[in-house]
């Protein structure tokens, strides 16, 4: 039986790799992929969570995770579509229109 | 397995069901109706707020807890819903005429404006992590798309670009927390995690989680360290969304902030007191001193708004009744005046003049002496001069800081109120002591002027008689 601390250390893993993709990627498809990751690494956490506590809340609110997800990820790549027709470009540094 | 709803809930749920219903048929009879022809979508989106309202004031004075104890109407969440309904019916009544200016497609705005209400109603009346996340995405990405609604404009779109980047990080991060948290006490209900957590001993895991959900709580309100999409959303998104997001989300997120610190980590309070200290004095002083330097009227009541945030969180920070209670009527205060300085912006925003500079101000009272007027007296109360609304919300901010002993807290927002006055009231110098550079046309709208009037004598009412809202603030406040 694989042990709790295994999941956890393999969430908190692909978290920080999540956190420093949005940090350090200038392309912004990868950062949506990055928050995706950041998602993903806490819906481990609830299903891990969830089988050891042996308490379903942790895998309903996993589905809830995952739903709203697939909407933030549409309105994310609408969003790139509608910056790529302004600006040619999807690159996180030449968004400076504003001071950053 | 029965599963039927009991009617119960049904009631219960009443208010958030028509307002979906509401946003959704929007949607279609912008569909039916000829393009420029959208004004029924305004009144259409007012009676379903009205209808609403009603129901939220017929369950007024209960408190019914329905799906599991995931949801709850209590005297606090309707106190909340009820400030929602006016901001939403204030920025209805003051974007028409910017819209068609701007050629933004109305029907989405109204639809919109009534799902974020929606979002909002659901955080506020939330008691489980779950429904809190629902609540808040739904406000979140509402307002990703709503800040990028003239997207033809780069501003516009970079706004919406920069709110979805780091509004989904903190929405993650504030997600981690709540996962450390769930495995912690193996339940997601605030009060049940109450309870497990003032058991018993400190719990190193559940410490992280909270500091996670902190931040990402923090994020939400745009509060110091972690404002920085605030500015750049704020100045790139259309004023009356600007308006609308820069009171209605932040004081949706104060109220879930209040309900899951007191109610779920009411035992740790001891460690997010501490965090929380620190990001309101920091949040304070951001919002003083770079409004200073801002030459973009937009951007200044963007820090103005961080500003705010970190005397609210002064409340927070407090955390007893009456700091409830000063967080609660400082949110409906903010709300108003800020919407009403926001509509002399709106006001400005005609074919020639963008309204979004500081220089178009000046000298507005020689060529529009009630405009100016208007300006004098939000900013009066922005920066919290009697005898207006918001030196009473301060006030009893400061001294619920100074009846919990944090004397140093009241002493360092009064400071810091000084500083940001002067931002203030160089708007005023503007308007009143400069020579006007160019004639400016106004854009009238018989919504504007109502919004602007309701605002303004809101503002200067509860300056000299606060005691309806606040006799009314302090009956909602949250019981345990």
């Amino acid at each position: 039986m694989i042990p709790l601390s295994s999941y956890l250390v393999l969430s908190a893993v692909l978290f920080f790799i999540g956190v420093v993709g949005v940090l350090m990627r200038r392309s912004i498809i990868v950062v949506l992929l990055s928050i995706e990751l950041m998602l993903n690494a806490v819906n481990i956490n609830f299903v891990a969570f969830s089988h050891y506590l042996e308490s379903i809340t942790g895998q309903v609110f996993v589905f809830f995770t995952l739903t709203v997800a697939a909407a933030e990820v549409a309105v994310g790549l609408a969003l790139l579509i509608a910056i790529y027709r302004n600006r040619r470009t999807v690159n996180v540094e030449e968004l400076d229109v504003m001071k950053w | 397995m029965n599963m039927s709803i009991p009617m119960e809930s049904v009631i219960a749920l009443l208010p958030e069901m028509i307002v979906a219903t509401f946003g959704c048929l929007v949607l279609l009879f912008d569909l039916v109706l000829p393009r420029g022809r959208k004004s029924p979508l305004a009144w259409f989106s007012l009676a379903g707020v009205a209808l609403a309202a009603y129901a939220t004031w017929r369950l007024s004075s209960q408190t019914i807890s329905v799906f599991a104890d995931t949801f709850q109407v209590d005297p606090y969440s309707n106190f909340f819903k009820l400030v929602f309904y006016v901001i939403v019916v204030l920025t209805v009544l003051m974007s028409r005429a910017y819209m068609q200016q701007d050629r933004i497609h109305i029907g989405e705005f109204y639809h919109f404006v009534l799902l974020v209400l929606l979002g909002m109603m659901v955080m506020v009346s939330a008691t489980d992590l779950m429904t809190v996340y629902m609540g808040l995405e739904l406000v979140s990405i509402c307002l990703y798309v709503m800040a990028a609604l003239k997207r033809y404009d780069s501003r516009s779109t970079e706004a919406g670009l920069k709110y979805f980047i780091l509004g989904s990080f903190s929405s993650a991060v504030l997600l981690y927390g709540m996962s450390l948290v769930y495995g912690v006490t193996g339940t997601t209900n605030l009060a049940a995690i109450g309870a497990f957590l003032s058991q018993g001993e400190t719990n190193s895991a559940a410490t992280v989680g909270l500091i996670l959900m902190v931040v990402g709580l923090a994020f939400k309100v745009a509060a110091a360290p972690f404002h920085m999409w605030a500015p750049d959303v704020y100045e790139g998104s259309p004023t009356p969304i600007t308006a609308f997001m820069s009171v209605g989300p932040k004081a949706a997120a104060f109220a879930v902030t209040l309900r899951v610190l007191l109610e779920a980590f009411g035992g740790m309070k001891s460690d997010w007191e501490a965090i929380l200290i620190v990001l309101a004095v920091l949040t304070m002083a951001v919002g003083a001193v770079l409004a200073l330097v801002q030459t973009s009227i937009k951007r200044m009541l963007a820090y103005s708004s961080v500003g705010h945030a970190g005397y609210a969180l002064i409340g927070v920070v407090v955390g007893d009744s009456l700091g409830t209670f000063a967080v609660m009527y400082y949110l409906a205060v903010y709300a108003v005046m800020n919407l009403g300085a926001f509509g002399v912006l709106i006001m400005l925003r005609s074919a020639g003049l963008k309204g979004e500079e500081l220089d178009d101000y000046k000298g507005l009272s020689r060529t529009h002496p009630w405009a100016a007027l208007f300006m004098l007296i939000f900013m009066f109360s922005l920066a919290g001069i009697p005898p207006t609304a918001g030196f009473i919300a301060k006030l009893y901010i400061f001294m619920s800081a100074v009846n919990a002993g944090h004397i140093y807290l009241a002493v360092a927002g009064a400071l810091l109120a000084a500083v940001s006055a002067f931002y203030y009231i160089r708007v005023i110098v503007m308007m009143y002591m400069k020579e006007p550079e160019a004639q400016q046309e106004l854009t009238l709208t018989t919504g504007l002027k109502v919004a602007l009037v309701f605002s303004m004598l809101f503002v200067l009412i509860l300056g000299v008689y606060p005691e309806p809202l606040a006799n009314y603030a302090q009956l909602s406040i949250l019981q345990f």
